[in-house]
């Protein structure tokens, strides 16, 4: 009996599923091709280099040539900033999440303390209330907050606290590091004490072994935590929705704004570079993977 | 010191847990009491709040009046229609979800396992690539003036048969297409997770009793992957209950959900308190259904390998 | 510097058990450990052998009493600051550094210089016999290598004491008996302190200088290997090294080292040595060796000789297993095959009558409890 025999049924339901799954995908990519501009019909790739040139809607030739869309979204100014935002709060929320999570994962796995099951417990509540609940409750604490500091010390024009990229990642941080834990957790929980015993067997104090034995050991389980929390953030949608103010917008933000008024291919070349960003890190979290298996 | 604080694991295990505790305890365990806090003050009229205790918001949301609590005089349906509409298109997408992930989950855990990473990265590149950018190719499809529209007319065309554009855009259909094409991954990983530990002896075993694939599958394959489908479950229940991008923009205002409730409270109609009630019957709702689902099958650990 | 590597003074571990109630995992444990000594504390799993090694290891702190190395009490003094060292039972190479990086790990602690590491890890791999084998991961070496390994990575810096918990469990019969040796071997050779874990009383017979043998957290007797066999201490040294056959009975009369105990099971009285220095009417255990038990067809002593039926015959190739049926008690009997034969009737049938000879040399009185 082969164990690996699938019946056709799950077969075709199986290359259907992955159709279902990728043929929008594949559509947004070709699109960020199309020579027109207003993105109905697929009229074709911009096949000449040279200045822009338009008939009607359709854009016949331009500098970039098949690339012309991602020529106009990489000159568009708030596409640039949304950018540079979404990757400053991706990677301090990803920073901070990854180490205080490593750390209370840590603690949860080795050490018997009184708050342990309260501590372990309150990380679940970002799994089982939805997004939304999270993301009103953080919007009435800073602005509740706020209010009362800005009423209380009297400031005035820029010097008012409010919304903006610092409650973004403030909160980034919160609805990363339960997931962070969680990761490293599991990990934790098939790492055997007697490495570290065998360190401070050997000589190294607390540091040291954390240094160059645990951290070295459990690393695999901290990176994929910190993947996770990078790919999270970057995902984000309705939690950067309520905590973001003038200035902190993000991509997923931006894009959300854009789709409500107009349709346009320079959304697809953003789609377009953000699948070719996926398919690297997809690619590149295989490798380690890999070593790992042989 | 060092050595009291050495010796002191109970310390040691606190401090490392505190940063995260902090912000646990600051940014999700208070402002969820904030929202109840909020939930039963009453509205100020430049959006701001009255802290006060009144259950005017909860009377509203029930379809009455604060002034006229008597349901065959003036109950309005709105806001539990509105519940209603989310908790059973949550309810579809779970059971849509499941239908198209289990076999592909099942066709993934039954690979040679050469095979299984390159497949479970097929999962991960559409899960991965953004959420508004999905929402955004399923407008693309389905516009009056989209592909798949362009399609049929092409087709109709060659056929010689009469086609007027088929409106799929802003319908209910449209949020339940988006919301499973959005959580199938959700869905697809945690069966797989616990398919994947099952013992490829046992199905051998199951066949060496005199068990035929199908009853092989039923009694053997299926139970053993619950808790897969369990952790999918909560994995996509909570988070369609509270979306509120896919039924804004596939939906428009034909399809109001919760989120969309709770959000235009905050945004258009400036009134935190009314949405504070709204989010905390939505999370109450959620909890409800998860805490019996979870007690009668169980909270696997399946949920963090998603 | 004086003459114990390592002393326990009293020494009490109590766990507190999932059930909530306490445990004392080493029990009031007093014992000394020589200098350059091969020492093995054998016991059962639980009987508090591995507590007792981790207390010297410094993983665990005595609840009450003292462990002392080389003299020093320790005290709460971390591990990283004691002159012992560990080899683990699942060996706890580091996976993530080579060979080579595992053994100096240990020297680059204590900031001994590149050149001196060098030298010592090339000495190292050369008494475990892994010489080529340094930059390969512990992964890629097989169960045998990976225990040179985490041997080589404690000894390398020469500690005072050398701590070893079970390491040859994992390792297939043939092996162990081949690393049995080795380890001898070696430990004669750097001269070290040893201190040996085990639950294999065969392995703690052959390689240790002294065995401590330990039940429920007690030492229930300390002695070299032959001393433990030939003269255990009480019934249940007897019972765990070995096999005996033992019969409870009464002192009747105490005479220079011997003693005769009155026997119920057997109706009859019995001489033996007075090991257990037991007194007039005291309840003792008359503890008997099978393979220290005569058979013969007629009776050969004046005492300690019952007439017994045959009740089962097991030929095991040296030994033939014979139980013989004395008035209801049944003794176990080891037979060497001395005569090469084929005829069944050679080696006791089913029935026979036999007489049981029981010598008062071979016959230890041990105290009953």
């Amino acid at each position: 009996m082969n164990p690996y025999h699938r019946h056709v049924f799950v077969r075709v339901a199986t290359i259907l599923v992955y159709f279902f799954l990728y043929a929008p995908i594949v559509l947004l990519v070709l699109y960020s091709f199309n020579a027109s501009r207003t993105n109905i019909l697929f009229e074709g790739f911009i096949t000449s280099f040279g200045p822009l040139k338009m008939q009607g809607s359709l854009v016949v030739q331009s500098p970039c040539g098949p690339f012309h869309w991602f020529c106009e979204l990489a000159q568009n100014r708030e596409v640039r900033l949304a950018a540079r935002n979404t990757l400053t709060i991706a990677v301090i929320s990803t920073l901070v999440s990854t180490i205080i999570g490593t750390m209370a994962a840590l603690a949860l796995q080795r050490y018997q303390f009184s708050i342990k099951n309260f501590a372990q417990a309150s990380l679940y509540i970002p799994i089982i209330i939805p997004e939304i609940v999270m993301g009103i409750g953080i919007l009435i604490l800073f602005s509740q907050l706020f209010e009362l500091l800005n009423n209380a010390f009297q400031l005035q024009g820029d010097a008012r606290l409010s919304l903006g990229l610092g409650t973004v990642i403030v909160s980034h941080i919160a609805f990363s590091v339960p997931f962070v834990t969680l990761v490293v957790q599991a990990r934790l929980q098939g790492f055997d004490k007697s490495y570290e015993e065998a360190a401070m067997d050997l000589g190294a104090n607390e540091f040291v072994t954390f240094w160059r034995v645990t951290l070295p050991m459990i690393l695999p389980g901290v990176l994929s935590g910190a993947l996770l929390a990078f790919t999270l953030s970057l995902d984000d949608f309705v939690i950067t929705f309520f905590t973001t103010g003038p200035g902190a917008t993000t991509l997923p933000i931006y894009v959300y704004g854009l789709l409500r008024r107009i349709i346009t291919p320079q959304v697809n070349a953003l789609s377009t570079i953000w699948i070719l960003v996926v398919i690297v890190a997809v690619l590149l979290l295989q490798q380690p993977q890999r070593r790992e298996t042989r | 010191m060092l050595r009291h604080f050495r010796e002191n694991k109970s310390w040691q295990g606190t401090l490392l847990v505190l940063p995260t505790l902090l912000w646990m305890v600051v940014l999700l365990i208070i402002p969820l009491l904030l929202t109840l806090v909020v939930s039963f003050g009453r509205r100020r009229a430049d959006g701001g709040v009255i802290f006060t205790f009144s259950l005017d918001n909860y009377i509203r949301l029930l379809g009455l009046q604060p002034d006229c609590l008597n349901p065959f005089v003036c109950f309005d349906p709105l806001y539990i229609n509105i519940l209603w509409r989310s908790i059973s298109l949550a309810f579809w997408t779970t059971v849509l979800v499941i239908v198209l992930g289990y076999p592909l989950a099942y066709f993934i855990a039954r690979a040679h396992p050469h095979r299984r990473n390159t497949y479970l990265m097929l999962v991960l590149v559409p899960l991965w690539t953004n959420f508004v950018i999905r929402v955004y190719a399923w407008m693309m499809l389905l516009r009056e003036q989209g592909v798949i529209n362009n399609v049929l007319g092409w087709i109709a065309a060659r056929l010689g048969i009469p086609f007027e554009p088929l409106q799929m855009l802003y319908t209910p259909g449209a949020v339940l297409v988006g919301m499973v094409y959005e959580f199938l991954p959700f869905m697809i990983l945690p069966i797989y997770t616990s398919l994947e530990k099952i013992d490829l002896s046992l199905y051998e075993a199951a066949a060496d009793l005199g068990a035929n694939p199908v009853r092989t599958f039923l009694r053997v394959t299926l139970p053993l992957s619950a808790p897969g489908m369990v952790a999918g479950t909560i994995l996509v229940f909570v988070p369609v209950m509270g979306t509120f991008i896919v039924a804004d923009l596939l939906g428009g205002k034909q399809v109001v959900l919760v989120g969309n409730l709770i959000q235009n409270q905050f945004l258009s109609a400036r009134d935190p308190t009314f949405g504070s009630a709204a989010s905390l019957i939505l999370m109450v709702l959620t909890l409800i259904v998860t805490y019996f689902y979870t007690r009668k099958f169980g909270f696997g650990k399946e949920i963090v390998a998603a | 510097m004086t003459e114990f590597a390592v002393e326990l003074r009293d020494v009490v571990k109590t766990f507190r058990t999932p059930e909530g109630t306490l445990l004392n995992a080493v029990d009031h444990v007093t014992l000394q450990i020589r200098n350059g000594e091969f020492f093995s504390m054998l016991g059962s799993s639980g009987c508090g052998k591995t507590t007792s090694l981790r207390m010297i290891a410094g993983f665990e702190w005595p609840t009450q009493g003292e462990v002392f190395i080389a003299g020093k009490a320790m005290g709460h003094t971390p591990p990283f600051q004691r002159p012992v060292n560990t080899v683990f039972q699942n060996y706890a190479l580091f996976q993530h550094m080579t060979v080579y990086q595992n053994i100096a790990f240990g020297l680059e602690m204590d900031r001994v210089p590149p050149a001196e590491i060098k030298r010592r890890v090339g000495e190292m791999l050369e008494l475990v016999q892994l010489v080529g084998l340094e930059r390969r991961y512990p992964r890629q070496l097989s169960g045998g290598q990976q225990q040179r390994v985490a041997l080589a990575r404690a000894l390398v810096k020469m500690p005072k004491v050398l701590l070893l918990d079970e390491p040859l469990g994992a390792l297939d019969l043939k092996l162990r008996k081949e690393m049995q040796l080795e380890l001898k071997a070696i430990q004669q050779k750097v001269g070290i302190t040893f201190v040996y874990v085990t639950h294999d009383q065969e392995e703690a017979l052959t390689m240790s200088d002294r065995i401590a043998v330990m039940s429920k957290g007690k030492v229930m007797q300390i002695g070299a290997p032959v001393e433990i066999y030939e003269r255990p201490s009480n019934r249940f040294v007897a019972d765990f090294i070995g096999e005996s056959n033992f019969l409870d009975g009464t002192v009747r009369e105490v005479e220079g080292d011997y003693a005769t105990v009155y026997v119920p099971a057997l109706n009859a009285e019995i001489r033996g040595l007075n090991t257990g220095q037991v007194r007039r009417s005291e309840s003792v255990v008359v503890s008997i060796r099978p393979e220290k038990v005569r058979l013969s067809s007629q009776t050969a002593l004046q005492n300690n000789s019952f007439v017994g039926r045959v009740t089962k015959s097991t030929y095991i190739g040296a030994d033939t297993h014979v139980y013989v049926d004395v008035r209801g008690y049944l003794f176990k009997v080891w037979e060497q095959n001395k005569i090469s034969s084929l005829d069944p009737k050679a080696y006791y049938t089913i029935g026979q009558e036999v007489v049981v000879n029981l010598f008062p040399e071979n016959t230890l009185i041990l105290s009953g409890m």
